[in-house]
């Protein structure tokens, strides 16, 4: 009992940059898991990626304006990835071009903007670790804005659900039923960008993308409804942040690659042993022909 | 665009050739440094003979340095490239590469003894056996962090300046003998003030291991949580183990070096309740108004924000 203290909770009742780390990982999985889901099942999984990346220079305008202060990086951050999403949006809402191609060309002109102001502002302190954050600095201001940004996220989820479901399912149902069609497609992207600039603060940009994605795709194997799955990757969330957190207090791993790879092998095992997943779907497959 | 570096590149050799041919005197001698702490030592040892270029500027991290054209371009026009080596510099190889510079590389580390990164943290986990990295020894580049150092790259350095233009042979030993007495002088200074720190106290906190040298010549011990570069992320066990060292009172300051990130540092301090001290300069001078412009200003700055943070605590 006191070995299972020790490995499990002492870590956290000892030090109290264990339990900011894990307050903060945990909210960050409650707002961005439901996310994640939504991104997957519209088949966007990879612009979570993209858009980690058309935040980037938005963060690093803050900085070089401002220093390393949260608010104006995150400020930056955010119009950055908003003109991105929106831009790319609309785009794919108005003209032939489907998503996935402009969404491509606006977070590389994106980053290529970013990438250009760095440079001339010359090398100094290496942007990407001012701009990855560890979840084991997380300080007040950071707790607060990844606080804010949850309550906003669930509280749109609730709000929107029923759009967002057959936004994801059936755009142009929705479209052809409702006027909420183009404006529901936009405020979702915004939860995206909110997210991933939530993320940053915790784990740095594209780990928080890990956070986002991982989790979803793993409960995808286990069910097909939308709310299980949603809850389903949120406990997957927590349960990587917790595993993540003790593999690297324990194996002296860094944090923000450990909570992702504990994420990775829930994914693993979801597709080897999910109610939908390979060894689960031939034993079905199998008897069904026999029968 | 290749065509044209190549030609630019062309050009320059073909220049300089003339330069050295008709007028060695009149054109200065044209000295890449690699980071701001060379260059400083390079200006006080080449006085007006000679014109610098540094490429990692002040506050500016060369364990992670992009290069750019301009400094391939400084680089081919170069008549000595003075390095730190020990793999300080670690994109210094492919900038070497890339601009065919035909500048003699001179590597300012030659001479030192060099110390290994102590295994302080790889040796608790072994103990726990938990790590794996435990007993790998790597050589900490930062040797100018001990003055007597300094003296062996101001010695290299006038050695460099006079293989390259003898004329001015005499002149570069000057002034390297007058930078001497002055690093003398300095390491006097720091000595004392070490003195005056009670043996007990003296262990602080930075946010990279940057200060191996500093510690083995002067008896102060420097705990980071970050290990050997800037590059690496900080585990949990790291941390917590800072934590706890602090809190049994084993570590009485904690610093925030110029060139990382202060965020980690900040969380040490608010959840032990110890205070943060000012700036250490490790990797990188300061612009020229800050408190570190120069090599003994760093050093200056350093013992003093030291000796205050562990005096007032």
């Amino acid at each position: 009992m006191n070995t299972l203290y020790g490995l499990l909770i002492a870590p956290f009742a000892d030090f109290a940059f264990m339990q900011r780390a894990l307050f903060g990982s945990l909210m960050l999985s409650l707002g961005a898991c439901p996310v994640g889901v939504f991104l997957m099942l519209r088949r966007m999984s990879l612009s979570g990626d993209a858009m980690a990346h058309a935040i980037l220079p938005g963060a690093a305008a803050g900085f070089l304006l401002y220093g390393l202060e949260i608010l104006p990086m995150t400020i930056g951050g955010l119009i950055a990835g908003v003109i991105v999403a929106l831009g790319a949006g609309a785009v794919s809402r108005f003209t032939i071009q489907r998503e996935d191609a402009s969404m491509a060309a606006f977070y590389l002109i994106s980053l290529a903007i970013g990438v250009l102001m760095v440079s001339i502002r010359g090398s100094s302190v290496d942007l990407m670790h001012v701009l990855f954050g560890t979840v084991l600095a997380l300080n007040n201001e950071a707790l607060t804005l990844i606080g804010g940004i949850v309550a906003v996220t669930l509280v749109s989820l609730v709000i929107f659900w029923r759009a967002l479901v057959a936004e994801c399912l059936d755009p142009l149902f929705l479209r052809s039923v409702s006027r909420m069609g183009s404006p529901v497609h936009f405020i979702f992207l915004g939860l995206v960008v909110l997210n991933l600039v939530g993320g940053f603060q915790a784990l740095g940009t594209l780990l928080s993308v890990g956070l986002m994605m991982l989790p979803a795709a793993a409960a995808r194997f286990w069910t097909v409804r939308v709310e299980p799955m949603c809850v389903l990757a949120v406990l997957i969330g927590f349960a990587s942040c917790i595993a993540g957190l003790l593999l690297s207090y324990h194996a002296s791993l860094p944090s923000g690659p450990a909570i992702i790879l504990s994420a990775g092998v829930v994914y693993f095992a979801s597709i080897l042993f999910g109610s939908r997943g390979i060894l689960r779907a031939r034993i079905i497959h199998h008897r069904h022909r026999t029968a | 665009m290749l065509k044209s570096i190549r030609a630019a590149l062309a050009m320059s050799v073909i220049t300089l050739t003339v330069f050295d041919a008709s007028s060695a005197f009149a054109a200065p001698l044209k000295v890449v440094a690699s980071f701001t702490i060379i260059a400083d030592f390079a200006r006080n040892v080449g006085g007006d003979r000679v014109s610098i270029t540094t490429i990692v500027g002040p506050d500016g991290d060369a364990h992670v340095y992009e290069p750019s054209p301009a400094d391939a371009v400084a680089m081919a026009k170069a008549d000595v490239v003075l390095v730190n080596g020990l793999h300080f510099e670690g994109f210094l190889q492919r900038l070497v590469d890339a601009s065919a510079t035909k500048a003699s590389i001179v590597t300012l580390t030659k001479g030192v003894t060099p110390i290994d990164f102590k295994p302080e943290f790889a040796d608790a986990d072994a103990a726990e056996g938990a790590g794996t990295g435990g007993g790998k020894t790597v050589t900490d580049p930062h040797a100018f962090q001990s003055i007597a150092n300094a003296r062996i790259y101001v010695k290299n350095i006038a050695e460099a300046f006079c293989a390259a233009d003898s004329d001015g042979c005499v002149s570069y030993q000057t002034n390297a003998a007058t930078y001497t007495k002055k690093l003398d002088a300095l390491e006097g200074d720091v000595k004392e003030a070490i003195q005056s720190i009670p043996e007990a106290k003296r262990v602080v906190i930075t946010s990279h291991d940057a200060f191996g040298y500093f510690e083995h010549a002067y008896g102060l011990t420097f705990l980071a949580p970050q290990g050997i570069s800037t590059d690496s992320e900080p585990s949990a066990a790291d941390v917590a183990k800072l934590v706890e060292q602090v809190k049994q009172d084993k570590a009485a300051a904690i610093f925030v070096e110029n060139i990382t990130n202060p965020r980690l540092i900040e969380q040490i301090a608010s959840e032990t309740g110890i205070k943060v001290g000012g700036t250490l300069y490790s990797d990188a001078l300061s612009q020229p108004d800050g408190p570190a412009s120069t090599y003994i200003d760093m050093m200056h700055n350093n013992i003093r924000q030291i000796k205050g943070a562990i005096l007032g605590s």
